[in-house]
């Protein structure tokens, strides 16, 4: 057997169907993760369809305002916990470890537990739904209307832990994703060498850290709220209504970021690639994902501007919410002048990264109206904010996506997808989109508020609602085209080879799709482009046993080979662990005494987990040398 | 083998001589196959678990201080405060537990099995007290978590921390069990050095609670 | 009075109010600003598009270019956009400022109170017997300040009324304050923007804005106690309200019925609509309302009558007699 096959052996997944459980390896978990990402994607988009069917007429009857309120409320809480920001999560699960020239994520089996609570949340959200039992207080759940006294039920239950699971799989993977980026880069890649892309995980990640607590805490109290009579959130004993909107927020605004940041680390290795050069800029580059990072904390009351919150605190939030606009204006012209100054390769995934200058532009304006606050007074909670949160997250985050998906596919699946087809999908995607969305401005401009089931006829509303219901179905029509095209290139696309478009980052110096190892010899780096410098030395890494899990550790800064590392291989405890987690989140629901026995199979699973194995003791015995 | 006295620079300097280069490529079999302290994966997620529990802990505080300045008085139905005594007594149990946490840390970082098996046993032990206080804790409140949100701030800080004392005390029962092992992998302990880590984190994060659950209540509404 | 259910202006492009207008002229100024960025950005990368050569997948890709020119041009296009944001932030600082010297003198006062899913209203006056209740239809003043005490019976609402003014959160335990002024007589429609759950959509607020005399006479006849039933079939309609399951959740002054779960309906029949501008005030669907209201609002609190239609007449011809 070759070295090649021996790596193969070593870091595959296991066959069969208990073996489809047991799987670990991040490109496996990674499209995994992607698919389901996509596949809610496509239901909360299916969901929004019957929302704008309701709303292409007034004082339409097709739905009534309890499905309506279930299918916002759920449509809202997808795309936001359960596609996007997941995918990012997901399309780094595969390509870091490649982009960084190592044979593995870190914690494997944590990353494989991530994706299933994920899974499972996903499952539970849609069952509630189906069975008429789907939260629908909105994705924000505002109390005192999400609370016991005005939405009885387990609808709201539901909905907070939604969150519970969405942000144990968030918080889990932005460990992985820290100790990934920090630990396991190629020898030579320090921090000012490493890809833009992981510059934006890793900044995410950081942020995730921070601002996930305060949502998980959030949803925490709601719950004993509705279910064991505390009173956080009650005004009649001493709680506060408010409380639960700075906690939520305070999540809730870097939440954008969290889809927004990691976008645009696609869009600067698509545009690096089809500029043919690096990006302008690389070290200004960096210092604004940091600063719109740090930035993206002291915003969260511009979503609190209608409320009774002190003047002075509320223009300094205007302040805020404007100053970021620079960190990212500064990427987007470091971008121009790449594009500028390059050899541009106009092909599908430049398109793409191209929609963003034209729509989350126009989205960062909107969203530069909305942080004034007299202006904001009279455009929150109506259409407006609906128009410029989706021209800033589709135009932000799912354009670049999906210029990201057209760019990566070649490396998941070893084919391309189709050009033609590609720029169809563009064009109906950029006019469906706009189409759907541009009016929205001037209905709430027009004075319509959102959230609302319908509307009386006569407003001058009904036109422009009917404009958008078409658009969504463009849409609809170019979200189907991208899954003809994705199906038809899986069975029959044209073969793509290790580097397709010629990019300069790592990940392209593997197979098309990469051996389940990743780097027989991983790589040594030299500068920033690792493919397109010159050839130095040494060229890589040998040294690393190819018949047990073994992976290099490098130091934070420098990457400097530090030691080796034997990884775990692959095992079901992960997906008991998820199944037996989900069981609990899910009876605690019904009764508090669920927390407590229902900790004993997880506690049972974790351990069983973790557990050292005498085999696989003995196996890396040989191995071992202490420091 | 005693390197305890070598600092992670030493160590890590002593790896970079072992690398070795020959025929262009660079050889990495000589490394050592686990490291102590931040040069370790376990080390990194261990931070990010601190960090991340850290937030939980200070925006539970901040709900706290949030309710407290809406408040006409705190306790706000008149409870009395939480009785000093046993949280008072906990504290310093959490504190001195402290060593022999460093104690284990010490010798699980000089490769000293017996010293870290006694010394996980010791910890235990001193958990084993810390949580029954913290019972005895539970029942000195002076209010319920269903009486008015005073009560239910209190008790989540109180759940909270509670969650992880217990959730350390199963990880490090597990861990010292796996200390028992045979054959044992010599990058267990780090796993023994990291859950130090945790524990000091546990403790260390205890205090601003404490003041937060025993004091404030002690120096009137704001 | 306001028959439609849509009547009226309901728009933050038609300011007629000086609260609304300095807002809207805020919007002007931005909406140019933003326009003209928006067309810099793409202007400039069509140029990019159209001045960089075309290359290929084998074109050899540039190393280590010398960006220093493109990094100026870069700074300068970011000092400029700051200087730009500073402009914004100015104006809003501005208008926040103008909003909040809104002239308050001789101003009326008025409580709002939100509830799922309409609006329980309090005239104050200094004299307190002159104060009065109503519900669902607010009537202003011409040319008067006017301050919107704020509060909430159950969740957080948000009244607008956008050809006046921003909106404002109702919320629970907290009381918050609207000032404004209407400077044209006419029908506008305010409506929550707060979601308030099943029936937000349907929780609008019909504004009349009415010269002084006119409004003072509004106020005379909202003041005084509910006309007596007119003929035997009103009389009837009465005794099955006081007596029925009506008087539980209403309040009709100068009768025994003083509730105040539901609306006020001592003067319903002088309102153009119905159950916060959702229906048109007609005998019609006041039946149609009152025998079912979940059929027009699903989810509404108010249950379905059981009278019977004869029984259904007589309270109809009541209601349709408090003027």
């Amino acid at each position: 057997m070759t070295a090649h096959d021996t790596l193969e052996r070593t870091w595959r997944d296991p066959g069969g169907f208990v073996g489809w459980f047991c799987a670990v390896n991040h490109k496996t978990i990674g499209l995994r993760f992607i698919t389901t990402t996509f596949v809610f994607f496509a239901a909360a988009g299916a969901l929004a369809l019957v929302m704008r069917l309701q709303l292409a007429r007034p004082d339409n009857h097709l739905i009534g305002p309890d499905l309506y309120n279930q299918l916002f409320t759920v449509h809202g809480t997808t795309m936001m916990f359960l596609f996007a920001v997941p995918v990012m999560q997901a399309m780094a699960t595969y390509l870091l470890p490649l982009m960084l020239g190592s044979r593995s994520i870190a914690f494997p089996r944590l990353n494989a537990y991530a994706y299933w609570i994920y899974l499972f949340g996903c499952l539970m959200l849609f069952g509630a739904l189906f069975a008429n039992v789907g939260p629908d207080a909105g994705w924000f759940s505002y109390v005192p209307l999400a609370g016991p006294d005005y939405s009885p039920g387990k609808r709201s239950d539901f909905w907070a832990q939604l969150i519970t699971f969405s942000e144990m799989s968030g918080l889990l993977g932005s460990i992985v994703i820290i100790a990934t980026i920090l630990k396991l880069r190629a020898p030579g890649m320090a921090l000012h060498r490493m890809p833009l892309f992981a510059w934006a995980m890793l900044v995410t990640s950081f942020m995730v850290m921070f601002a996930m607590p305060s949502v998980m805490f959030a949803s925490t109290a709601l719950i004993t709220d509705r279910l064991v009579g505390t009173h956080f959130f009650n005004p009649a004993e001493g709680g506060d209504a408010l409380l639960w909107q700075h906690l939520f927020w305070f999540f809730g605004h870097p939440e954008v970021y969290f889809i927004f940041i990691p976008a645009l680390g696609f869009m600067s290795q698509i545009i690096a690639t089809f500029a043919r050069r690096p990006v302008v800029g690389y070290a200004a580059m960096v210092l604004a994902l940091i600063a719109t990072a740090f930035m993206s904390f002291g915003l969260w009351v511009h979503h609190m501007f209608a409320t009774n919150l002190p003047e002075l605190g509320k223009a300094f939030f205007t302040a805020m919410s404007l100053m970021i606009a620079l960190p990212t204006a500064l990427q987007i012209f470091c971008w121009l002048a790449t594009l500028a100054t390059g050899r541009l390769v106009l092909k599908t995934p430049l398109l793409f990264v191209l929609a963003f200058f034209f729509i989350l532009v126009l989205g960062g304006l909107s969203g530069v109206t909305l942080g004034m606050v007299p202006l904001d007074l009279q455009v929150h909670d109506t259409y407006f904010v609906v128009a410029h949160l989706h021209y800033v997250l589709i135009g932000g985050a799912v354009f670049p996506l999906i210029g990201a998906i057209y760019y990566w596919f070649p490396k998941f699946s070893g084919r391309l997808l189709n050009e033609r087809m590609g720029q169809l999908q563009f064009w109906l995607f950029f006019i469906g989109f706009n189409l759907t969305f541009f009016p929205m401005h001037l209905l709430g401009l027009h004075g319509m508020p959102r959230r609302v089931y319908t509307y009386p006829a006569g407003m001058g509303w009904e036109t422009m609602n009917l404009w958008s219901t078409a658009g969504a179905f463009v849409i609809a029509l170019s979200v189907a085209l991208f899954v003809v095209n994705v199906v038809r290139s899986v069975l029959r696309g044209a073969p793509a080879g290790n580097n397709p478009w010629q990019a300069g980052s790592l990940e392209w110096a593997t197979a098309s799709p990469p051996s389940a190892g990743n780097f027989l010899q991983p790589p040594v780096v030299h500068g920033r482009e690792p493919l397109w410098e010159p050839a130095a030395q040494p060229a890589g890494v040998i040294g690393l046993a190819n018949d047990q899990r073994e992976v290099l550790i490098t130091s934070a800064i420098e990457a400097q080979p530090d030691h080796r590392a034997i990884f775990p291989t692959p095992s079901p405890w992960p997906f008991v662990s998820a199944a037996a987690t989900t069981l609990l989140f899910v009876t605690s629901i019904f009764t508090p005494w669920a927390v407590v026995w229902a900790s004993i199979p997880v506690a049972l699973a974790l351990i069983a987990w973790f557990w050292p194995r005498v085999r696989e003791t003995l196996a890396e015995k040989p191995l071992e040398r202490a420091p | 083998m005693t390197w305890s006295d070598e600092t992670t620079t030493a160590q890590r300097e002593r790896s970079q001589q072992a690398l070795q280069t020959h025929g262009g490529l660079l050889d990495v079999s000589a490394l050592p196959s686990f490291a102590f302290s931040h040069r370790s994966l376990m080390w990194w997620s261990t931070a990010g678990l601190m960090a991340i529990e850290g937030a939980v802990f200070a925006l539970a505080v901040v709900t706290m201080l949030f309710l407290r300045v809406h408040a006409p008085a705190w306790p706000l139905s008149g409870q009395l405060p939480p009785e000093l005594l046993w949280g008072s007594l906990n504290t310093l149990v959490m504190l001195s537990s402290v060593i022999p946490n460093h104690w284990t840390k010490r010798a699980a970082e000089a490769l000293d099995l017996r010293g870290a098996r006694i010394g996980m046993l010791l910890c235990l032990g001193w958990a084993a007290v810390f949580l029954a206080v913290r019972v005895l804790e539970f029942r000195a409140l002076n209010c319920r978590w269903d009486d008015d949100a005073y009560g239910s701030i209190v008790w989540m800080l109180m759940a909270l921390h509670t969650t992880h004392l217990v959730t350390d005390f199963v990880d490090s029962s597990v861990l010292a069990a796996v200390l028992y092992r045979k054959p044992l992998a010599l990058r267990r302990f780090v796993d023994v050095s990291e859950n130090c880590l945790y524990w000091d984190f546990v403790v260390l994060s205890w205090l601003p609670l404490y003041a937060a659950v025993y004091w404030l209540p002690r120096m009137g509404a704001s | 009075m306001i028959g439609n259910t849509s009547g009226g202006w309901q728009d933050a492009l038609l300011a007629h109010g000086p609260q609304a207008a300095q807002v809207l002229d805020l919007w002007r100024v931005t909406l140019a600003v933003c326009s003209v960025v928006f067309a810099l950005v793409l202007l400039a990368l069509l140029l990019a598009l159209w001045r960089a050569p075309r290359g290929t997948h084998e074109t050899a890709p540039l190393i280590a270019p010398d960006d220093r020119i493109p990094l100026r041009r870069v700074g300068g296009a970011i000092a400029a956009s700051a200087l730009l944001l500073l402009g914004l932030l100015g104006g809003s600082v501005a208008t926040d400022r103008a909003l909040a010297q809104l002239v308050l003198r001789d101003a009326l006062h008025v409580e709002l109170t939100g509830r799922q899913w309409w609006w329980s209203i309090h005239y104050d006056d200094p004299d307190p017997s002159r104060g009065f209740d109503t519900a669902n239809e607010l009537h202003l003043p011409l040319g008067r300040p006017v301050i919107l005490t704020l509060r909430s019976g159950d969740v957080i609402h948000s009244v607008w009324i956008p050809s006046l003014a921003g909106k404002k959160d109702l919320i629970p335990g907290r009381t918050t304050t609207l000032t404004l002024r209407a400077d044209r007589a006419g029908l506008y429609r305010g409506q929550c923007a707060e979601f308030c759950g099943a029936q937000h959509a349907w929780m609008g607020l019909p504004v009349s804005v009415d010269e002084p005399a006119r409004f003072e006479a509004w106020a005379d006849a909202q003041r005084a106690a509910a006309k007596p039933p007119a003929d035997e079939l009103a009389r009837r309609g009465q005794r099955l309200m006081l007596n029925g399951a009506c008087a539980m959740c209403h309040a009709i002054r100068g009768t025994d019925a003083n509730a105040r779960q539901g609306p006020d309906l001592t003067h319903l029949a002088a309102r153009g609509t119905l159950a916060a501008g959702t229906l048109p005030n007609d005998a019609a669907h006041l039946a149609a309302w009152v025998s079912n209201p979940a059929a027009h609002k699903p989810g509404v609190n108010m249950p379905s009558a059981t009278f019977s239609p004869d029984e259904l007449q007589a309270v109809v011809a009541y209601l349709r007699g408090l003027q």
